[in-house]
Parts: structure tokens; sequence; C-alpha cells
């Protein structure tokens, strides 16, 4: 018994390719010792996919750059531990021995392809720098690789794209190259940091099917660095859930997701927004992740835990479990004296549905906005842009829309079309009975407090040289709502209050907040209007799940309490799910499907709304699914293609379709969809 | 406005001065209640180099200053009239603290702690005969019998000017030690140690050796000063450290009042033109592209040359020398600005374009905003860092420039005191046989330090308000 246990020790032992044991990474800032990697262990095994998770901060890309040695110097230094690749200690290896390592036997992809190529050469002599350099091959040699290459990562026509620079190519595309530079190499580990969050979803859905299929064809490892529980769910064979710099759950894909054992990993699947959830308020946790500055004498969630009792506070959790499948817990552990828990039932209080008025509060109707491309000397007009090319939605008071699409498909720009921020080229916007575009500057500002708008970026969204209570004053100012000073400090009180900030923290500046918490300032500064409807530009995309959870209560509850309308802009379907009444599927400057969120997810009439769906990453078991592989990209809306816009990527496309936009069919009363498929009765 | 005999007459720099150094207090003030303006400033303070410069600097600023304050002395009425009569010469509180180098004017050149002079003269002895000799100078070392005494004489007095400036330093360093003591409720000598290791937040350490190098400098010049000319005489024998000292003034004024022309045209063109974009734009753009294609020094050449004819033709508007020479200084920093608005205007104009698309000054066009509001709160505070990083950055090239322009010709009034006119007379100066270093050098040495502080400083204070590079 014991020596077929111990035989398959040695079977395990030798199929480990990476061995990380103890990592620790230390920054020394003038605040005092940053521990961003604190005592990481873990294996990756040939030809599997290992997938580092948690929030951002948490310190999962400093472990990657920790492996290959890239740690920031001289501030950053690797204080302990051991990264075995296969039999080689790369903590011990010269910076000569390293370069032939990076990029050679491991290779690594980032999150933003823009950023990592060079915009000054050609994409082929961006590859075939790391051919020559990791391969023995000639440059004529070395040109049919990168050839080779380019097809590998599904690039179309390898031949001219050699020559072409990053600018020329999408977002999707990029992130191919960078693959195919990676792939030069011939890499046993790919280390991907968070590959597809500047993409799509179904660009990013072709992103990850490409890496599986790669790995498929290679049998490299692949370490996969993500805050996406879909994602993890698509692509990973085993996961390690990282907090404040350590890890603190790994198990098998399987085991993770059917039982999740830490308290903040099952906090994590409770947060998700689901269509299931919809009744209901999302688990939240707590606060925020501790500083990595702190000297941590308990576990390190203890403050955001629902179980924590004193041992929490008093001792270091210890890692259960082996480097397979454990978890860094108290209440797992034997040893340990355990304490009854009676969790406080944290009643999720069913939310009832608000009332749905019929009364119309905001009617677009066709609106266009076209951006001129001007060239030449005198700036002659050569064509347009038609970022909105006559989209028509309504919303009811107290009622949400979700306008859903990629970027780039012109949703924003309808925010602020609605908003007159830019004056639309054509088309209607009625407000409560008023038609917007007509109005004449000063009675459009005298109407600028019934629409808000709340952006994506909690970072840019507010002048960070003014005080909390200055930005939140600044639109009664402006809108003279309240009359005296008293009452305006009065109401700066009450709308932190609302939106669940501290009185005080309107003395300080944006910069002293975290994400979620200048979100919250965000929304009360759009409130502090008392406006009627919110535009809301992608609000939680920049944030945490955890914090993505509390935002979406917070603005569930304001729709209950104050009966407002949201516009709400996303790409996220799953938060869709969860807040919306009705859903408009944006493609390409035109709304190609419409009706009630139920509907349309249950039956989605639009092959693209099919595509969009499937492509979403989901935890729901993975047999059902079957994912619509969209091909290529969005079009540029400066030159739509002819007929319906969506043909040359639509897996259902007829002989019509490339002749003629698809006029709009009622499927039913709610329901409307722009497809030939479906035809007028 | 009289006092003590001494009647106050700014000129219209000084009173401009008063203005910048008034902003400048009032900035400090208004910065010290706002967190996001102290952070960079802080950063500035903890750089020993960036802190060690200023107080150079600061000593320069105090010498402008000093030189800021134009006064004349009344006169003795004579029983003419009533009132009190004042001397037609304006002086400053400078030229009365350093009455003795000021009056003490030589023949013609002399070496720096030279006895004799640096020209041959026709001397008559005392038995009558003549002879053409190196004559002993009337003020210079006139202490003394003969050379031989020179040397122990120089090394008495720098000795008791280095035992002086010892003993200042240890009671400053003594003071400062005890006051951080009480403050960090360390041990007197505890703090002592952290003090000569640098270990504290503020680079109290080469504060101290700054401070110390400046007070030996000063107590030296106050000891040697009196009896010999330290930097020599020029050709009128004039002392070169008297000129040295106020040519500082005339720097600081071009170097800083060029900042006050510069400032209203670059900011308010350069953020109107980023903001409203269009033809708002075109028209501010195309203003400063052909302003910027005329060659600066030919446009200075000519608005010299200008005022200098209104000046002839106006003589009774300029009743005094220095009120000449001091119209002309002003017209200079105006020009200066007026050509000088160019590339800040070009980047702050950049800026706006960026910032109009921010999501805050989105979110105030949604409010209703006003555009004068919106451009004062958001966009004009977003910027103020490129505004400080440029006008430092540019204080040591205008410093530089009246140098050069004075060399030329079309700077500072010949009778103004400057580095440049200095310069310039250097020209001839080097030329003749044996040559006259002193005042070159002179005039090198003070610009290069000032210029160089200017330059660390402004680095430090670059590194702490550039977003790029210290992040959000």
């Amino acid at each position: 018994m014991d020596a077929k246990v111990t035989t398959q020790a040695a079977a395990q032992q030798a199929d480990i390719l990476l061995r990380v044991n103890n990592l620790k990474t230390q920054f020394s800032t003038h605040r005092g010792t940053l521990r961003a990697v604190d005592g990481v262990s873990f294996d990756v095994r040939k030809g599997e996919t290992f997938a580092l998770l948690g929030e951002s901060g948490c310190g999962k890309s400093m472990t990657a750059l920790s492996i290959m040695r890239l740690v920031p110097q001289p501030v950053g230094r690797i204080v302990e531990g051991s990264v075995h690749l296969g039999d080689v200690d790369l903590l011990q290896r010269s910076e000569m021995d390293m370069r032939s390592v990076r990029g050679g036997r491991i290779a690594m992809i980032f999150q933003e392809p823009q950023s990592s190529l060079n915009p000054v050469l050609m994409i082929g002599e961006q590859i075939i720098e790391s051919v020559l350099c990791h391969t023995p091959l000639k440059r004529a040699q070395a040109k049919a690789r990168v050839l080779e290459l380019l097809d590998a990562v599904g690039i179309p026509d390898p031949v001219r794209r050699y020559k072409e620079y990053p600018h020329q190519l999408s977002g999707g595309m990029k992130q191919r190259v960078m693959i195919a530079i990676a792939l030069a190499g011939e890499p046993e580990l790919l280390i991907a940091d968070e590959p597809t969050t500047a993409l799509d979803v179904t660009i990013q859905a072709q992103v990850l099917a490409l890496l599986s299929d790669l790995q498929k064809q290679t049998g490299m490892a692949m370490l996969f660095i993500t805050h996406d529980l879909g994602v993890v769910s698509d692509i990973a064979d085993r996961i390690a859930v990282m907090y404040a710099g350590q890890i603190i759950e790994q198990a098998g894909r399987d085991t993770f997701f059917s039982k999740p054992r830490h308290p903040y990993t099952c906090k994590l699947f409770e947060s998700l927004p689901r269509a299931n959830k919809r009744d209901e308020s999302l688990a939240v946790i707590e606060g925020s992740v501790p500083s990595l500055l702190t000297d941590f004498s308990g576990c390190r969630f203890v403050d955001r835990c629902d179980y924590a009792w004193d041992t929490c506070r008093q001792r270091v959790p210890r890692w259960l479990g082996n480097e397979e499948y454990g978890v860094r817990c108290h209440r797992f552990d034997g040893e340990v004296e355990q304490v009854e828990h009676k969790l406080v039932e944290k009643t999720l209080e069913t939310k009832i549905q608000a009332q749905a008025s019929s009364h119309t509060l905001l009617k677009v109707d066709n609106l266009k906005v076209y951006f001129p491309i001007q060239k030449g000397l005198f700036k002659r007009t050569v064509g347009y842009v038609k970022a909105v090319d006559g989209v028509s939605i309504d919303i009811a008071k107290g009622r949400t829309l979700a306008l859903v699409g990629e970027s780039g498909c012109g949703k924003t720009t309808v925010g602020k079309g609605i908003l007159q921020l830019i004056t639309p080229t054509l088309g209607r916007v009625e407000f409560d009975g008023r038609e917007l575009t007509t109005l004449d500057k000063k009675t459009m500002r005298g109407l600028r407090s019934d629409i808000q708008i709340i952006f994506q970026d909690p970072y840019s969204s507010m002048n960070p040289r003014m005080m909390v209570k200055d930005i939140i004053a600044e639109g009664m100012i402006a809108q003279n709502t309240v009359a005296t000073r008293g009452e305006r400090d009065r109401r700066i009180d009450e709308l932190l209050q609302q939106v669940g900030l501290s009185v005080d923290s309107k003395q300080r500046y944006p910069h002293e907040f975290s994400g979620g918490q200048r979100q919250r300032i965000c929304i009360a500064r759009a409130l502090a209007v008392k406006p009627k409807l919110i535009i809301c530009d992608e609000p939680t995309s920049a944030l945490d799940i955890s914090v993505q959870a509390q935002i979406l209560n917070l603005l569930k509850d304001l729709q209950q309490s104050q009966g407002l309308a949201y516009l709400f802009i996303t790409h996220n379907l799953s938060v869709v799910e969860y807040l919306a009444h009705d859903v408009a599927v944006m493609y390409l400057g035109r709304i190609v499907e419409r009706g009630p969120v139920r509907t349309v997810f249950a039956q989605p009439a639009h092959p693209y709304t099919e595509a969009l769906l499937s492509a979403a990453p989901t935890l729901d078991d993975e047999s059902q699914r079957d994912v619509i592989r969209l091909e290529g990209d969005l079009p540029s809306p400066a030159a739509p293609p002819v007929g319906c816009h969506f043909n040359p990527r639509c897996p259902k496309v007829m002989e019509e379709c490339r002749r003629l936009y698809p006029e709009k069919v009622n499927l039913d009363k709610h329901h409307i969809v722009r497809c030939h498929l479906f035809k007028k009765e | 406005m009289h006092l003590l005999g001494y009647q106050f007459s700014p000129l219209w720099t000084d009173w401009l001065v008063y203005l910048l150094v008034f902003s400048g207090v009032a900035f400090f003030l208004y910065a010290r209640r706002h967190e996001h303006l102290v952070r960079p400033w802080r950063q500035v303070a903890q750089r020993p180099l960036a802190m060690a410069a200023a107080l150079v600097l600061m000593a320069y600023i105090v010498i402008g200053l000093a030189d800021s304050f134009h006064i004349r002395e009344q006169r003795d009425n004579g029983g003419v009239s009533d009132g009190p009569v004042f001397s037609s010469e304006v002086v400053s509180l400078l030229d009365i603290a350093l009455t003795t180098l000021r009056e003490r004017q030589e023949k013609t050149y002399s070496a720096p702690f030279a006895l004799n002079s640096y020209a041959k003269e026709s001397i008559e002895l005392a038995a009558g005969a003549i002879v053409r000799d190196y004559p002993r100078l009337q003020y210079g070392g006139a202490h003394l019998e003969d050379l031989s005494q020179r040397q122990a004489d120089i090394i008495a007095k720098a000795l008791r000017a280095l035992i002086e400036s010892v003993l200042v330093f240890l009671v400053i360093t003594a003071m400062l030690n005890y006051m951080l003591s009480r403050r960090q409720a360390h041990g007197f000598s505890r703090q002592l140690l952290l003090l000569i290791r640098g270990d504290s937040k503020l680079p109290w350490r080469s504060l101290l050796l700054t401070g110390f190098a400046i007070t030996l400098t000063s107590l030296l010049l106050v000891r040697l000063a009196p009896y010999y000319h330290v930097l020599g005489t020029d050709k009128v024998g004039q002392d070169v450290l008297y000129l040295s000292l106020k040519s500082i003034r005339t720097g600081l004024v071009i170097g800083g009042l060029t900042t006050l022309f510069v400032l209203p045209f670059a900011l308010t063109l350069g953020i109107m033109a980023g903001y409203f974009r269009g033809r708002i734009d075109d028209i501010i753009q195309y203003l400063y592209t052909t302003l910027s294609s005329i060659p600066s020094v030919l446009l200075i050449a000519a608005s010299v040359l200008m005022i200098d004819v209104y000046i002839q033709n106006n003589a009774d508007q300029f009743p005094t020398i220095a009120e000449r020479a001091d119209a002309r200084l002003l017209f200079l920093c105006l020009i200066l600005g007026v050509t000088g608005w160019v590339g800040l205007c070009r980047l702050l104009r950049g800026e706006a374009l960026k910032l109009r698309e921010i999501d805050y000054i989105q979110a105030s066009q949604a409010f209703g905003v006003s555009h004068a509001r919106i451009l004062s709160r958001h966009i004009l505070p977003n910027v103020m860092h490129i505004v400080l990083i440029t006008l430092v950055l540019d204080f040591s090239g205008l410093v530089l420039a009246e140098a050069v322009l004075s060399y030329i010709g079309v700077g500072v009034d010949p009778s103004m005191i400057s580095w440049g006119n200095m310069i310039n007379s250097a020209r001839l100066e080097m030329a003749r046989e044996p040559i006259v270093w002193w005042s070159l050098v002179a005039a090198f040495i003070f610009m290069f330090l000032l210029v160089l502080c200017a330059n660390l400083f402004s680095d430090a204070v670059r590194d702490a308000f550039d977003p790029r590079v210290h992040g959000r």
C-alpha cells in the first residue's frame, strides 16, 4: 500500500513541470514593506492548465513575474522560496541563463495586447525576433516559421499580415500575434496574465478556444491568471485562489466548483449576479482586501468573514491538505477548537419587482450620430463613421433597459446622444414628453438634473483635486436645487449615507477611496440632483466581483426606493440577467434584437444574440453548452458590410442577407428582432 | 511716504516684484490647506539636493528683494522750501547695506586683493620726480603698509570669519537639534546622532551644511570686502563684488517677472483652445504658429529699439537714470513674455484637449455646469502642475537669455548693472593685454550658481508634480 503511494507520488513528481515553493516577494516602499507574494506554493504539471484566481491587488501577477524573475528592481525582491522548472531552480540561475528561459522554456502573454506590441515594427518582424532568438533557425527558415505560427494562431492570410503594423489589427488579432510570439520559442510553460480581460466576449471565446487547441497540439502547460470565475470554469484543470498574497484554496476544477471550502470562495460564488437571483439582493463581501503592508497575526480574511471567531484573529491558519487539494482556514483544521456557528442568517430580502408602469419616461426614435471623416488640407468630409445608426428604444419609469453589445458598437455614444453631450445627427429624444434635440442650450441646462450618468472608470470620473463634498455639491450648485449652504451640507450627508459611505468621507479626496467606494461617490453625485433616469455606462466592469455585487445591490435598492429608471450600458450578460427588465442588443450602431430579458435570454432570436449568450463563460455545466464561435471581428462603422451588418460573421447567413438590411419583425408584443430568418406575417 | 529721513520710492518693477512675492505667499497659504497641493511639495522637501539648492536660491532671493526696496535719502533742504527735499538718486536697501563697497571707487582696473592699480600712471614722488608705475589703490588694502603684510592680514581675517561661522553653525545646529528632540521626544544626544547620520524626515543635515557654506562665504566677504576689492575692480574702478551682487536683482526680475506676462496669455489661450476646439482653437493656433515663426531675437531687438526711441522722446516721464533703466527692463520682460508664451500654451492646449474627454468633465457637462466654471474648477487646477514645471524650468533659461541679449546689445539698459552687461564689457577686457579676467569670472560664478540651483530645484519639482513619474 505504502509502496503504491510512493510510486504514485514518484510518477506525479516526474510529471511536474513547475514547482513553486514558499515564494515570497516583497517591495520596500516609504510606508514599509509590502508583502506582494507571501509564501505561495503550487505545482504545474505537464500539459495542464493551472488557474490562479484572485481579485486585483492580491499578488497573482506578481507571482508570475517572480517566476520569470521580472520583479521590478530595485524596489522589489524575492526574499525566500524556490521556483523549480524541471530540475532547475530558476531563482539560483544567473541573469544570462534566465534570458534563455524567458521566451524559451517559459513564455508570457499579457492583458493589454495594445501596449505589448511595438507600434513601429511590422508584426512579422516582431515575431521573427523571437524565433531567431530561441531557435537555431536561419533568417529564411525563420520567416517560413513565422508564417506557420501566424497560421497556427488563426490569423488569415499570413503572408499579407506579416507586413502589417499593429495599428492595422484589431484587439483580438493583436492578442493572437502576442500568442504567436510566445509560441515562437516552443515553450514548455505559457504564463497567460489575464489574456482576455481587455477583449469582448465573442473575441474572448475565440482566444480561449485557440489557447486550448494550441495546448492540445503542443502539450505545453499553462499558468492562467484571471479574476473571472467564468473563464476559469471554461479553461482550467486545477485552480488556486489567491487572497492578499497567499493561496487560500486549491482544488481540481470539478471539486472547486461543486464543493468550494474557503468562506471567501463560497462568497465569491454567491456574489455572482445570475438570473435566478433576480428577486433577491446579491451576497456581498463587506469591506475590502487588507493592505499588504500589514504584518498579519491572524487570518487575512478575518475582517470580512462571516465565520470568524477569536482563533482566526490570533492564529495564522496553516495550509491543510497537500499541493493538490487544500485550504487555509481554521474551520477545516482538526487541531483547532471549533466554534458552533450561528450564522447571522442574512435574510436575503426578497425584492419585489418595481411595478411596471406604463408611463414612458424616455423615448428615443431613430437616433443617428454620425462623425464626419475629414481629409486633406481643407478638411473635406469624405465619409461618415456611423457610430449610431437609427436606434429606437424606450424606457418606462422605474424600469431598467440594458443596452448590450461589443466594444465599438456605439452603445456609449447612444448614452451621450441621449444626454445631448454629443449632438445627434438625426432622430428624436423625447424625455418626459419633451423633445430634447431641438432645445436651446439654456433650457437644456435646466433639464439636465433629470438625466444623469455614471461612468465606467471610477478613477477618471472624479476631479482628483476636489474634495468629495465639492464633487457632490457641483450638480446641486449648477442646478440650483438647494437654496442654502446648510441645506446643501445636510443633503450631502444624506446622500453619502444613502450610498453607504460614512459622513466624514466628505472632507476627503477621491484618491483616498477604493474603486468601489469611488463608484458609490459617483452614484451619490448623480443622485444629488434627483434624476429620474440614470445612464449607467458599464459602472461595474472596472470593479472586482465582490465589489460589483455591492454596487449592483445599491443600484437595485435605489431603484426600489426612488423609482429610478436606468439605461444600463454593458457587455456583461450576467449583470443584465440579474438587473435589467428589458434588453436591447446592439451591433454596429443598430439594435438587432430587443425585448424583455427573460424572453430574450431564454429564446434568443437573432444569431448574434445567440452567439453572445453562448460565448459568455458561465459556471454552469460545460456539457450543456454549445459555444457558437463567431469568426472575425466587428467591422468598421465607417464602412459597414452591405446588407445585414452581421452577415460576414453570421453562421446562418443566407443569400438575401448580403443584399438587404432586414426589416423589423415583431415576434410578440415586446420582442422585436431584425433578421431575415424571421419573416413578417 | 517717508520715514526716518528716507522716502520710499519704488520703481515699476518693484511693484511687480511685490506682486510676485505676494502671490507666492498667497499660494503658499492656500496650498497649506489643500492636501493634494501639499503632497508634491512635501516630496520636494525630502530631497536633500533640492533643499540645498532651495536654500542657495533663498539667499539669492533675499539679496534680490533687498535690492527691490528703493528709497531716496533726505537732503539738506537748504532753507529753499518748507517740506523735506529728497535726493534725486534712488538707492535700494542693498545699496545702503553695501555703502562701503559702493562708494570706495578706484580710478580703474585692479586685480582681486590687489594693493596697486592694474594700469601704470605717472606718479609724482615726494622728491618731485615723476615716475610711471602702478600706483597704490585709494581704498584697496589701504590699511596696510606694503605687500608683505597682505598675506598675514588676509589669513587672520579669514580665520576670524571661519571661527565666527563655525560658532554660528554650532548655535544653529544646537537650536535645531533641541527643537527636533522636543518634537520627536528623543533625547538630545540621540537626536544629534540621528541628525549626523542624516536620519530625519527632512534633509536637515544637507540644509545645515549648505547653511554653513553660505554663512562662511558671507562672513568671509563681510570681513574682507571692507579692506580689499575681493573680486577686483572694473574699468571705472567700481568694485566687481558690488556689481555681481547688484546683478542678482536683474537676473531674478527677468526670470520672475517674465512669467507674470507669460501666464495670462498661455493659460487663457491654451486652455480655451483645448477645451472649445473648433474655430477658437484654429484662431489661437494660427496666432501662436505665426508668432513662433518670427525669429524672437529680431522681435526683441525691434521692440527694445522702439522703447529706446520712446524714452528719448519722452525724457520728462523718466526723471532719473534708474527709472529709465527700469522702464527698459520692464519692457524687456514684457517682450520676452510675449514671445515666450507659445511653448506653454501649446502644452496646455494638448492637456486641455485630453482633459475635456475625461469622465469628470463630461459629468459636469451632464450637470449643466457652465463653461467658465468647468474651465476654472476642473481644467485649470488639473493643468497647474504643467504650468509650475514649465515656469520653474524656464526660469534658468530666462536668466541666461538676459545675459545673451545684453551681450548683443538688445538686453537691459547699459547703465543697469547686470551679468549680461558685465560679460559684454568683458569682451574688451579679454582682448587687452594683460587681460582682465575677474569680472567675467565673477559674473560667470554668480550666474552659474543661480542657474545650477534653479535647475536642481526644478528637477525635483518636476519629479514631484509630473503624474507620469509617480503614478496616480
